[in-house]
């Protein structure tokens, strides 16, 4: 079970509502849903809501869409702290996110780790004194054959050794972002050396 | 070794375009009009006659699921959901299939939707797969405009619409009880059964939930007949199927080859083999995390498919190979699992909460040398309890791991706490 804690008093901002532009974005997610239903879309709307807030969902936003779908505040509350995808409290600019799962863990995942933590100078759940990175471990992201998989932003980067770590974090200090996926330069998840399927296809 | 004529997700790695005229161009779309004319009881019989088991984990036909469906509707909607919340450790997929062949599926989901009797789907897809989600969501806006989904889906005169929902990093909303509740705007935590969802499933309507792969193979099975699918692999264990092979090979891959094929030949054919030569080898975990682990020995000569992997104890799961070299730490590679279970529990019952948490700490401290040897027996007597005392299967797929360990590699945690023992009471004398 994961267990989240929201901000407390003094970083929660007093109010929260959507930006007439998402507000449009809202009707249409609230329009996917059969009438009546619309408590459907309370996921969507905090990661809307979570964009437009600097990557983090306060609890005045929880209120808000609470009350635009029609739901008790409570229910709000219970879906914002049972996901893990929900930041309840500030984050850095940057949010790296190192798998660490077994897939991950046997092809280096550890390495990777410590390597973050040195470049970064922090450990897993801290935010840089400059407010650039929050560093986390996180379980399966669904791309084990490109393990060791690190997930900033919303991108995979694969194929992550110690190395390439360094250098991720060193682009993103200087303001450039680094090319997602295999850091080794392979196609997606085809086998490295060359196709053993697949290689006569056209189209 | 299965043909590249056979091959269902052509553009697997994504090396082509994976937009509508990509898509067109290796012939999705080409005839679903005529597919849908073919009606709701051909379809599913087809779908029968090809033998699919729905690649999810389970291992469920898919067309006698689908077929439980009420054949007309009582006035409430009927739903097709597609389980795209991939997240049991070693599968990736689904994302693959997604990411490059969006348009696969979503013909499938008009298909299987139509056969089912109902005009939306909902792909739930993790939330952690943005990309991914972007290429469905764009997918979709394609088909729309050019009328193969909508009012009048294909010219077909059924009126289908696809929407993408996204989830936001919880595994256990992989569990369709789960993911219908998630879906729903609720917290991911699964209902007892029944009622079933083909009775009451998503906002109290009829419901399918089927795996990403189990409908992008059925505009294929369609086209090319049942039996074709049907003639590859074994009886009840038929078609092709799309492995991940992660861990401890040379060149880790995703490929989709022919059910049944043998363990050995799927890791060196495709990912290059075991680092160090076969004779390295370990264990292997052939179906996603939740299955026991196969020795060596095993592995050597097994098969992989369902009923093939459950003779051994195992199973086929997700098609997840996740290969451990004899470098691996085994105990610890177990307890990195037991983790992950606990980290994922929903909470909901009392065996899963508490013994995910209890069994991953006897779990770490076994890996450390730092426990009696009588504490294997008590973990065993745990997991037995966890086991089979839930609303979902979380606590069987916490359990199992663990059992299978002991299963093949009992003597070995023995040796290491001994060894420990001996240590400590050495240096303690000394
Ligand atoms: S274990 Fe890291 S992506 Fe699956």
């Amino acid at each position: 079970m994961i267990v989240q804690k929201t901000a407390p008093p003094d970083q929660q901002p007093s109010a929260f509502a959507f930006s007439s532009e998402n507000q449009e974005k809202a009707k249409a997610i609230i329009a996917r849903y059969p009438d009546g239903r619309q408590a459907s879309a309370i996921m969507p709307l905090f990661d809307l809501a979570q964009r437009q807030h600097d990557g983090w969902l306060p609890t005045a936003a929880m209120d808000y869409i609470a009350n635009m779908l029609g739901v008790p505040r409570m229910r709000a509350y219970e879906v914002a702290t049972f996901y893990s995808m929900y930041n309840l409290a500030p984050i850095g600019k940057y949010l790296v996110r190192v798998c660490t799962t077994t897939p991950c863990e046997l092809r280096g995942s550890n390495e990777v780790v410590a390597a973050c933590r040195e470049a970064l100078g922090i450990d897993f759940n801290q935010t840089t004194s400059d407010g650039m990175f929050t560093f986390r471990e996180v379980e399966c992201l669904g791309a084990c054959v490109n393990a060791p998989v690190v997930w900033i932003g919303d991108d995979y980067y694969e194929d992550v050794d110690a190395d390439a770590m360094r250098k991720i974090v060193a682009d993103l200090r200087a303001g450039t972002t680094p090319l997602p996926g295999s850091q080794k330069g392979r196609q997606t998840s085809a086998p490295i050396n060359g196709l053993t399927t697949l290689k006569e296809q056209s189209v | 070794m299965l043909q590249d004529k056979d091959r269902i997700f052509t553009n697997l790695y994504g090396v082509h375009d994976w937009r509508l005229a990509g898509a067109r161009a290796r012939g999705d779309w080409s005839n679903t009009k005529a597919l849908l004319d073919l009606g709701r009881d051909k379809i599913i019989e087809e779908v029968k006659a090809s033998g699919l088991r729905g690649r999810g984990g389970a291992g469920f036909p898919t067309g006698l699921k689908w077929s439980f469906m009420p054949k007309q509707s009582d006035g409430r909607p009927h739903y097709l959901i597609v389980n795209a919340d991939e997240g049991e450790p070693g599968t990736c997929k689904d994302r693959d299939l997604m990411r490059h062949d969006p348009h696969k599926l979503l013909e499938g989901c008009l298909i299987a939707g139509f056969a089912m009797g109902a005009h939306a789907c909902y792909i739930y897809i993790r939330g952690e797969f943005i990309r991914e989600a972007e290429h469905l969501e764009a997918a979709i806006a394609e088909a729309n405009d050019a009328g193969l989904l909508g009012k009048n889906a294909c010219g077909s005169g059924w009126q289908y619409d696809i929407y993408v929902h996204r989830g936001a990093g919880a595994y256990i909303c992989g569990e369709e009880m789960a993911l219908i509740e998630s879906l729903e705007g609720k917290k991911g935590q699964p209902r007892l059964k029944p009622p079933f969802p083909a009775n009451m499933g998503v906002w109290g309507s009829p419901t399918t939930v089927n795996n990403v792969e189990s409908i992008a193979v059925v505009p294929t099975i369609l086209r090319r007949g049942g039996a074709w699918f049907a003639g590859f692999g074994r009886e009840r264990n038929t078609g092709t199927k799309v492995f991940c092979i992660s861990g401890h090979v040379n060149n880790p891959c995703n490929v989709e080859e022919e059910m049944g094929i043998p363990l050995r030949e799927l890791i060196e054919k495709h990912a290059g083999g075991v680092q160090g030569g076969w004779d390295n080898l370990l264990a292997i975990i052939p179906g996603g995390s939740s299955v026991r682990m196969l020795p060596r020995s095993i592995c050597d000569t097994v098969l992989m498919d369902f009923d093939a992997l459950a003779a051994e104890g195992s199973g086929l799961g997700t098609a997840a190979v996740i290969v451990m070299d004899k470098s691996t730490d085994i105990v610890a590679a177990i307890a990195r699992l037991s983790k992950f279970y606990m980290h994922e529990s929903c909470g909901q019952c009392t065996p899963c909460r508490e013994g995910t948490g209890w069994m991953w700490r006897v779990m770490e401290r076994l890996a450390k040398g730092d426990a009696h040897v009588e504490e294997i027996d008590l973990l065993l007597n745990v997991a037995s309890q966890v086991e089979g005392h839930t609303i979902c299967a979380h606590g069987d797929a916490s359990a199992w791991p663990i059992q299978g360990l002991m299963r093949h590699f009992r003597p070995e945690v023995e040796r290491r706490l001994l060894e420990k023992q001996r240590a400590t009471s050495a240096s303690q004398a000394a």
